[in-house]
């Protein structure tokens, strides 16, 4: 057992682990931090998602003491400025606003990945988005509604200087869900 | 307590719900974490399993030692098969499609004798999980291997290895469909040698597997002789019937609950052996106990869909007018007959004529097993496969009769006016326009531009060149009538189950036999409600999923839920309704037939100013000190809804698709298809319904197979082998619609869950063809891997096998000595 001290979502925590359980376990298990979840065991699905120290990373692929010392923020922590509660973060609320979600089971996954993304670019394109997002896999949607929403949340993110209150100019991304039923029966 | 309040004017009732794109209810705890999947789970005193499993697909089982397993930490006991041998039955089929099936029986925990690779062999219980996991190397268990029966060819031919050796052959069945014999449609073998063109071909179904994102994961609760069992189920009512059957357990001591579901498409549509194993086990302990795959058993244990080999006969005059269809099935059923292993290609039969007008019509399929894990349902079950085939052998045709592909469509297909259409499968086709949805489907993808450029290609002699593929498709969804089921031999009907509770503060509780799994119920339900009683959409809260909530239901498959359960939802709206009326006509003084009912509100015709909201109903009969003499004091109803018909949705196709001559890469270059899936209740749940099918569709076309080795080792058993696209991966999609409502459900509406899934792949592989089809390319086999297509191009035929047979890529190391040399037989599609 080796001692680690990690602040997760705003919280400190002391525990004892395992030299080899992995950070997603050490959240799921230990900390009941169950909003991330384990979708593979080959580093390929990307549900366990979240940031240390800021960066994005497979939960299931660093080992708890790794994060001895570091700041962890899991998809529990991202609403209302890290504390969990309160207004959703514009990722959250353009996967709600594009229909980015289905299942919900990657939700986690691909909300902390997406939020990495951009970070480091701030107006991506389609393109830059399905490159971006190629670590996370959904089952579910297809896609064209997570990029949809990851278009849409970087514009209110920029439009604000990235306090995230700014709004999308409607222009910027497709939103048109089925735009070409022709009528009702 | 004033439950009848004085209104004047006319409130605006709320707009229509039906067609708005509201966003989900569903989105709220999942985009925060806050989701309840099963694996979440932690129960006081709760233990955790881990199975060991064969390493080897067929063998007997020689001696078990797990005393070294009893012995290691954590460890609480540890169970064999020959522990639970008396009492863990047999693991049920409800499909059996022919009198005769033979269906060896399947355990849960193999006894004396493994038959696929990844069969429970033993179960450890310890006191987590990694201890459990830990202990799974000390199982001793050895195992006399006998022959491995993998081909489907090879399995039914004369002296072949047999898979259950005190069974006759591997035949499991030989289901017939003959138009003919039915008196749906002629003579198929005078059609046939009547016609002045045949063109047949052999098509491979591969193997692929769901592959849901959230692994399957299973907690029992033992209290008493009670027992409540929370599964990543998509079925958790025939769940509960099920494992009562194999059990003993009585029916009403056993709850199952799916919690949050995090996707299924047909995969956990299932009685899985370690959802029986938890419950002896728990049963056994007195403890709660939890199990929860890991991916590489998912991928390996998991029942998989698809799998077949399709020898199909088209026949046709001069002129392209079609004369008759034989379809020829082998169908790899796995070792073992699960849930409706047997009854996907069954379900596939009467597709295979898809929206044609054929006279003539012949289908037989054989089930076949071999050492593999079962094939079962997978997002459409049956259907994507006849779709393949009748769209691929319709462009064969074309190409032999030197005609457009769309202009043989066009001339066979049931025109708009035709509807209903009773085919020569004898489906009555309920209602759509073939021609109106695609001619949009050809708008949306820019056709004509395409054509040209393909052209353009064509004469340069572009190392890339472009194809366009088509796929006109129709389905049977709404599954399902229940006398309909019946008669194919189904285990259970077909009908669904609703009821509405109307609470004293008028807000609505809705509860549906149908259990979603990432469909988005909640909100969709929360629509029709709505609607329905004039409530606020806010008001509505859906509940599911939990057999002590929602008593009766048949869950989810089969693009059912809106259609069936959906409709049980309308149904027991209007009693509702009726019994409020009664309640109100009492409290207005007036007669019943003098009641208006609109926007929530029963006012008195011709009184403007009168009116009682059936919120405030809900609150009067709670109190219930003035309600009429001889009813009951409650307006809460519950309905079944059984369908007449299945619903048959219908759309147009096309993908536009650039093949790098040189390199055998493939890439989507548009795709657009229009689906009319009837009235849309969501039109943002729909489109993602159709996107989500797209991606698995074409995954098929691309990049998904499950492969064996000649061991009989799964060899893509991870997420690296195994390959679900990316978003990378996949095109963006051009959707539409057209809207022909169906006529046999009060919606209206005609499922839409698996329409892109079955429609997509054979536009896609259509596509290809059509790239490089004057390069003497014939056929190419699924998925269009780099190497299949380059091969195909430069040494014709299909392109064999996802990779040289022997090669590391198509499995490593063999038992066998050819292992890396490439032979016609294993490169030119010999199959294995
Ligand atoms: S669970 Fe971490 S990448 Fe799949
Ligand atoms: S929403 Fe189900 S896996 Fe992405």
């Amino acid at each position: 057992m080796t001692r680690i001290s990690v602040r997760v979502d705003g919280a400190s925590y002391d525990d004892d682990v395992e030299p080899r359980t992995l950070l997603v376990h050490y959240l799921r298990e230990q900390l009941g931090k169950v909003g991330t979840v384990v979708g593979c065991d080959t580093s390929n699905c990307g549900a366990c998602t979240v940031h240390l120290d800021g960066e994005a990373v497979k939960s299931c692929t660093v080992l708890a003491v790794q994060a001895d010392g570091a700041e962890v923020t899991t998809i529990e922590g991202v609403a209302g400025d890290g504390s969990g509660n309160g207004q959703l973060h514009p990722m959250q609320k353009a996967f709600h606003e594009m229909h980015g979600l289905q299942c919900g089971y990657c939700t986690p996954g691909m909300i902390m990945a997406s939020l990495d993304l951009v970070k480091e670019n701030p107006d991506p394109s389609e393109d830059e988005v399905r490159e971006g997002i190629e670590g996370n896999l959904c089952r579910c949607t297809g896609y064209q509604n997570i990029v949809r929403a990851v278009q849409q949340a970087a514009a209110e993110m920029r439009g604000s200087d990235g306090n995230g209150n700014g709004h999308v100019a409607p222009a910027e991304v497709d939103t048109a869900a089925a735009p070409h039923v022709v009528g009702q029966a | 307590m004033t439950a009848v309040e004085e209104r004047t004017g006319t409130t605006p009732g709320p707009e229509k719900e039906i067609g708005k794109a509201r966003r989900r209810k569903e989105d709220a705890r999942l985009i925060t974490g806050k989701t309840t999947w099963t694996d979440n789970m932690v129960l006081p005193g709760m233990l955790h399993l881990a199975v060991v499993r064969s390493p080897v697909a067929h063998a007997r089982i020689t001696h078990v030692d797990v005393s070294a397993v009893r012995e290691a930490p954590g460890v609480i006991a540890v169970f064999t098969g020959s522990d639970l041998a008396e009492e863990q039955g047999s693991l049920p089929c409800a499909w059996p499609v022919t009198p005769e099936m033979v269906n060896p029986g399947h355990p849960s925990i193999a006894v004396d004798q493994v038959n696929h690779v990844g069969e429970a062999v033993a179960v450890i219980v310890a006191r987590s999980k990694t201890a459990a996991q830990d202990a799974v190397e000390l199982a001793d268990i050895d195992y006399e291997p006998l022959p491995v029966v993998l081909d489907m060819e090879e399995a039914v031919a004369d002296g072949a290895d047999l898979v259950h050796d005190h069974l006759e052959s591997n035949t499991s069945y030989h289901f017939v469909f003959d138009a003919g014999e039915m008196g749906t449609g002629s003579d198929t073998d005078q059609a046939f040698a009547d016609a002045d063109v045949v063109v047949s071909r052999r098509l491979i179904q591969q193997r692929l597997i769901p592959a849901f994102m959230e692994p399957r994961s299973v907690v029992v609760q033992p209290q008493g002789d009670n027992y409540t069992m929370w599964s990543a189920t998509q079925i958790p009512h025939i769940l509960r019937v099920m494992a009562a059957m194999v059990t003993g357990i009585p029916e009403h001591k056993l709850r199952v609950v799916a919690p949050d579901v995090g996707g299924g498409f047909g995969g956990k549509l299932q009685v899985n052996p370690e959802e029986i194993l938890c419950l002896l086990i728990a049963r056994r302990l007195g403890k709660p106990v939890k199990w929860t795959e890991t991916r590489s058993e998912s991928l390996m244990t998991a029942h998989h869909g698809r799998d077949q080999i399709q020898y199909v006969d088209i026949a046709a005059d001069r002129e392209g007018n079609l004369k008759g269809l034989r379809v020829r099935l082998l169908a790899d059923m796995g070792a073992y007959l699960r849930l409706i292993t047997p009854g996907v290609p069954a379900l596939g039969a009467f597709m295979y004529p898809g929206i044609y007008k054929f006279p003539a019509y012949r289908f037989e399929c054989d089930g076949v097993f071999t050492n593999k894990v079962p094939t079962d349902a997978y997002r459409g079950a049956g259907r994507p496969e006849a779709t393949f085939a009748i769209e691929r052998i319709m462009d064969e045709l074309a190409v032999e009769l030197g005609m457009d592909p769309l202009e043989l469509r066009r001339k066979n297909w049931i025109n708009a006016d035709e509807f209903p259409f009773t085919t020569v499968a004898g489906l009555a086709y309920d209602s759509g326009d073939y021609e109106t949805a695609t001619q949009q489907a050809l708008e949306l993808l820019g056709y004509d531009e395409l054509r040209a450029e393909q052209q353009r290609r064509r004469e340069s002699g572009d190392r890339v060149q472009l194809g366009i593929g088509i796929s006109t498709f129709t389905e049977m969804c709404g599954l399902a009538p229940s006398r309909v089921l019946g008669s194919l031999s189904f285990g259970a009907g077909g009908w669904e189950h609703a009821a509405i509770r109307m609470l004293p503060t008028g807000k609505v509780e809705v509860v549906t036999g149908s259990t979603p799994h990432g469909q988005g119920h909640e909100t969709a339900w929360s629509q029709l409600v709505a609607d329905s009683l004039g409530v606020p959409f806010e008001d509505v809260e859906v509940l599911h999923g939990d057999t002590a909530i929602s008593s009766r239901g048949l869950d989810t498959y089969g693009s059912r839920s809106l259609v069936v359960g959906g409709s049980a939802v309308v149904k027991a709206a209007d009693k509702v309704i009726a019994k409020a009326r009664k309640i109100a006509a009492h409290l207005l003084e007036a007669s019943e037939d003098d009641l208006d009912f609109e926007a929530g509100k029963f006012s008195v015709r011709g009184t403007p100013g009168t009116g009682l909201g059936i919120q405030e109903i809900a609150l009067a009969i709670f109190a219930a000190h003035n309600y009429p003499e001889g009813i009951e004091p409650s307006i809460d109803a519950e309905a079944t809804f059984d369908p007449e018909n299945f619903s048959f949705p219908h759309g147009t196709h096309l993908c536009a698709m650039e093949v790098d001559t040189e390199t055998g890469f493939v890439k989507i270059r548009k795709y657009a298809c229009v689906d009319d899936v009837g009235t849309i209740v969501n039109p943002l749940i729909v489109e993602g319904q159709v996107h989500g099918g797209l991606a698995q569709g074409i995954a098929q076309a691309l990049y998904e197979e499950a492969v064996y080795d000649a061991d009989g080792n799964l060899t893509t058993g991870t997420f690296v082998d195994y390959l679900v696209p990316s978003a990378n991966d996949l095109p963006h999609f051009d959707t539409g619609n057209t809207v022909h409502s169906a006529p046999g459900n009060p919606i209206g509406a005609k499922g839409v869950g698996e329409a892109g899934c079955i429609a997509s792949t054979p536009a896609v592989v259509n596509a290809a063809l059509d790239a490089v089809r004057h390069l003497g390319v014939t056929d190419i086999r699924m998925p269009l891997t780099p190497e299949r297509v380059w091969r195909a191009i430069h040494r014709g035929g299909d392109g064999g096998d996802r990779a040289t047979a022997g090669s590391n890529a198509y499995g490593g190391a063999q038992t066998e000595t050819t292992a890396g040399v490439s032979t016609d037989a294993s490169s030119l599609g010999g199959d294995r």
